[in-house]
């Protein structure tokens, strides 16, 4: 059955619809969980607000489980499912420059739309900031083309990587994320914060 | 008078919905959700009617041609991320958070916070095409599909976050 567009059950143009209506759900989700607020959103960074790792954790584990339930009642294909591509350097790389503009800009491009909706102006900016840092990217394309295309892996399951099967992997990614829940439990507590 | 501010969802619910709602995108296209990408769509087809010449040439440009054949701006993630603007602008409207501010720490001013802001976003938006995709299309929708790259990236943001955290202190607390 599913993915949908990839079997072509819908047309591209339903597909186009559908993006629009999840996307609404998306930036709903984003902002009742208090992601259109920078300060709450680095607080995670310092134990006074960990909203980011439990709803971040809780909503990977979710559709991950969802995935392989649906693959398992035959109603989605897996093999039809994108899987993200691994670059080794630019997957490094590039996260240690998101992981810096994190906690100096306080959002992430999804974040930061959702800011500006409720009318952050500076989710606003950061959302220049965005458009600056994307245009010197394709600007500067040539400089950086081959760290860009570096340690090319295909695209990997990580449980193939580790050596086990992706139900075994879920399991341990679950118990991983309760203790981080635990902890981060114990921070809220142990570090006073107040409500953005 | 103040308006009564409705308090946020709890986190695990949220995280759950969340899931749903990534779920849904695989169901549906295929593929997890994104942001960058947008912006990257937007960037293309100002580029193409701004400088067609130069853009032609643009390796960058023509790579991302290549994955997404016709009109640039009649991409799913384009959609997608207008529905988040007008979710988030549902969610708060019927939250009574709709305010137009500039958020930030008491101990730096607005200023301040506007230039870190678009620091942050121009180093966000570089390390999301070097990464291919940002916190929502390389980390949450890459785990969600166990990608090996997209839980590395993961750790990338979130570690370097971390480690930068200290230096950072004094604009968010």
């Amino acid at each position: 059955m599913g993915p949908l567009s990839v079997n072509e059950l819908i047309s591209e143009n339903t597909n186009l619809f559908l993006a629009f209506i999840i996307g609404i759900g998306f930036g709903f989700v984003l902002e009742q969980s208090g992601f259109s607020s920078s300060r709450k959103l680095a607080g995670v960074f310092y134990g006074y607000d960990t909203v980011v790792l439990k709803v971040f954790f809780t909503a990977a584990i979710t559709a991950m489980l969802g995935l392989l339930f649906f693959s398992l009642f035959g109603w989605i294909d897996l093999s039809l499912v994108y899987i993200n591509p691994t670059y080794l350097t630019s997957a490094i790389v590039g996260g240690i420059i998101m992981g810096a503009g994190f906690i100096i800009g306080g959002y992430c491009p999804g974040t930061s739309f959702c800011g500006a909706s409720i009318g952050k102006l500076d989710a606003l900016v950061f959302i220049g900031g965005l458009f600056i840092g994307v245009l010197i990217f394709g600007l500067g394309y040539n400089l950086w083309d081959g760290m860009y295309m570096a340690k090319f892996l295909g695209s990997p399951k990580i449980s193939q990587t580790l050596g086990l099967s992706d139900g075994v992997f879920a399991f341990l990614l679950i118990i991983i994320a309760l203790s981080m829940f635990w902890v981060a439990e114990w921070a809220e507590k142990k570090f006073p914060r107040e409500e953005y | 008078m103040e308006t009564q501010k409705t308090k946020y969802l709890n986190p695990y619910v949220g995280g759950v919905l969340l899931g749903l709602v990534l779920l849904a995108a695989n169901f549906v296209s295929g593929r997890g959700l994104g942001a960058s990408g947008a912006i990257k769509s937007t960037l293309v087809t100002a580029e193409t009617v701004i400088a067609p010449a130069a853009s032609e040439k643009s390796g960058f440009i023509k790579e991302f041609r290549e994955e997404h054949p016709g009109n640039p701006m009649k991409t799913w993630l384009v959609f997608e991320m207008t529905g988040v603007l007008v979710g988030g602008f549902l969610s708060g409207a019927l939250a009574g958070r709709l305010k137009l501010k500039v958020e930030h720490s008491p101990k730096i001013t607005s200023r301040k916070r506007l230039i870190l802001a678009l620091t942050g976003g121009v180093l966000f938006g570089f390390g999301s095409q070097l990464g291919r995709g940002c916190t929502s299309g390389a980390a949450l929708s890459g785990m969600a599909v166990l990608s090996l790259g997209g839980f590395i990236t993961m750790m990338a943001i979130f570690g370097t976050a971390y480690a930068l955290a200290y230096i950072f202190r004094k604009n968010w607390i």
